[in-house]
């Protein structure tokens, strides 16, 4: 991954001219090239900057002239809210959306539940965004449509990004709860006299949890992703507008850091999602390895 | 295969209709592109010379958007033609080779599933600068990571089947197997996939537009047309929602053709919903 966006970086020209003026003479170049190590071998530089980037160090912006790790630390409480809230939405819409749809499977409730899952898989969000800003921030005035600050501030755009994944988690908690609810056990909690709705989410739900919790820990890349697009709309200050505002000023190393801390997030939510699985399954935590 | 029902032609006849009058542009378009009616701008859809309005520089949106729809399709399809057999190639190689190749070329696959796709083009066409060749590039440099996971995983089946052991016996090489006996049998899932993946393409090419990252600024794309139209949304809504409109109906109609290719060619991907969860 390091190696990854390390070649970002360096694909993209000379950093060290970026950094002085266009009309900087040769010699202040060559000397600001030196005491920043770019004049070193690249194997060197990447060793470097792999053990800086171990203790916490991801270089500095090349126009911000500050550590790029504090400008990511200050951006990414507002970007994790912003997600978790739109994770939060999709999760509260598309359960109950595919648990009815496969209930009543069949029925014109779940043709338009799914339905619904499959326009929402198409709706470009950046459109979605813009459409719900002209009408609930322009013509009613009902919402703020940029920055941040109250809890007004997230509907618009935890409600664009979490389009991304609703559709699809929908879809697939119908799938995965049809498949469960012609198992004998839920058939035994019915005839044992249990409420259709205990029947439901203690037993079904349950046991059809794993895939979904696998989707979600999957999809949360997508939905770091989408946030880049939804913080440039909505003007929010994360991570995902720092990127856009750093490509637009060739600013690589916090194109590069940001990258790198999205990554880690992904895959430390992935591991999450595996310890979890033996909470969600006794089973996995008695096999034996 | 499932009945092809009204959906499936609805969807079939929408993207037949859309791939005609992209190829046709220059003679169904009733204005080009950049063709300005200073006098008509941001007019309204309606009856008149201009049938789905102009924008802020007096341009026919309808033209734009039939422009539009060429570059859309042609940056979809041609960035899943090329990131398809690198896929493959990747796949079948790694699935087939089994240990250290396998584990090698699986690592690469999962370090670049982990940076999120739309981050990972923004940074790649960042790097490489905007333009068409670029952003086909940029797609497909981000999109072959689907196709390797899932034809490695179908190659692990297939190379343990008796028509596998017996070109083995009969002395068949490595090569001849993977390409003669290996590839054929892992295709029909990797086309399903493919084809979701047009409809991916597109939304993530119209992202780049709209970011200013995408093709030459010259050239209209629906991504482009909805970023312009972006001040103008309080007065002039035509001008975002149409272009939006294009790209959700033209999506909506791939998945839909692609859900129905899904259960002809390969019905077991059924429950794993669409190709880019595989």
């Amino acid at each position: 991954m390091s190696v990854v966006v390390f070649a970002l970086v360096h694909f993209s020209g000379d950093p060290v001219l970026l950094m002085v003026s266009p009309d900087a003479p040769p010699d202040v170049v060559a000397t600001m090239r030196q005491a920043l190590g770019f004049d070193r071998p690249l194997y060197e530089q990447f060793a470097r900057y792999l053990g800086n980037a171990a203790h916490g160090d991801l270089g500095m912006s090349l126009r911000m002239n500050r550590p790029v790790i504090s400008l990511i630390l200050e951006r990414l409480p507002a970007t994790l809210q912003l997600t978790l809230a739109a994770l939060v939405i999709a999760v509260l819409v598309a359960i109950p959306a595919g648990i009815v749809s496969a209930v009543k499977r069949g029925t014109v409730v779940d043709r338009l539940a799914m339905a619904g899952a499959v326009a929402g898989q198409a709706v470009p969000i950046f459109w979605l965004a813009l459409l719900l800003i002209a009408l609930f921030g322009v013509r009613l005035r009902w919402l703020p449509v940029y920055g941040s600050g109250s809890l007004a501030h997230y509907v618009l755009p935890a409600v664009s990004l979490s389009t991304i994944i609703m559709g699809r988690l929908a879809r697939l908690v119908r799938s995965c709860m049809l498949e469960v609810l012609g198992q004998d056990y839920v058939r035994t909690a019915r005839a044992k006299g249990l409420g259709e709705s205990r029947v439901l989410a203690v037993h079904a739900l349950r046991n059809a949890s794993i895939p979904i919790v696998t989707l979600l820990g999957l999809q949360f890349a997508q939905l770091l992703g989408g946030a880049v697009v939804t913080e440039t709309i909505f003007a929010w200050p994360g991570i995902g507008r720092l990127v856009v505002e750093a490509i637009f000023n060739r600013d690589f190393p916090v194109v590069q850091g940001v990258v790198l801390v999205v990554s880690l997030i992904f895959v430390a939510v992935n591991v999450l999602v595996d310890l979890f699985y033996a909470v969600l399954d006794p089973r996995i935590r008695t096999e034996p390895a | 295969m499932r009945r092809s029902g009204p959906t499936f032609w609805l969807a079939a006849v929408f993207l037949g209709a859309i791939l005609a009058v992209a190829i046709l542009a220059g003679w169904v378009a009733p204005y080009t592109a950049s063709e300005q009616d200073i006098a008509r701008r941001l007019q309204p859809p309606g009856l008149g010379p201009h049938l789905l309005g102009t924008d802020e520089v007096g341009r026919d949106v309808l033209s734009r958007l039939i422009y539009g729809a060429r570059i859309s399709l042609l940056v979809g399809v041609v960035a899943v033609a090329l990131s398809c057999p690198l896929g493959v190639l990747v796949g079948v190689v790694a699935g087939y080779s089994g240990r250290r190749t396998d584990d090698v070329l699986m690592r690469v696959t999962e370090i670049q599933l982990a940076i999120p796709t739309i981050l990972l083009a923004i940074a790649v066409v960042a790097v490489l600068g905007p333009g068409i060749r670029n952003v086909i590039l940029t797609l497909s440099v981000t999109g072959w990571t689907l196709y390797a996971r899932l034809t490695r995983g179908e190659t692990l089946g297939v190379k343990q089947r008796d028509f596998v052991q017996a070109a083995r016996a009969t002395g068949a090489g490595d090569l001849r197997i993977m390409a003669r006996h290996v590839l054929p049998n892992v295709l029909s899932p990797v086309i399903v996939v493919a084809v979701f993946a047009v409809a991916n393409m597109i939304i993530l090419e119209a992202t780049l537009s709209f970011l200013g990252l995408g093709v030459e600024p010259d050239i209209v794309t629906w991504g482009r047309m909805l970023n312009g139209g972006r001040l103008y949304l309080s007065t002039a809504w035509w001008i975002t929602a149409l272009p939006g409109l294009a790209i959700f109906l033209t999506v909506l109609a791939v998945n839909l053709l692609g859900d129905y290719l899904r259960d002809w060619l390969d019905p077991r991907l059924r429950n794993t919903l669409r190709g880019d969860q595989i």
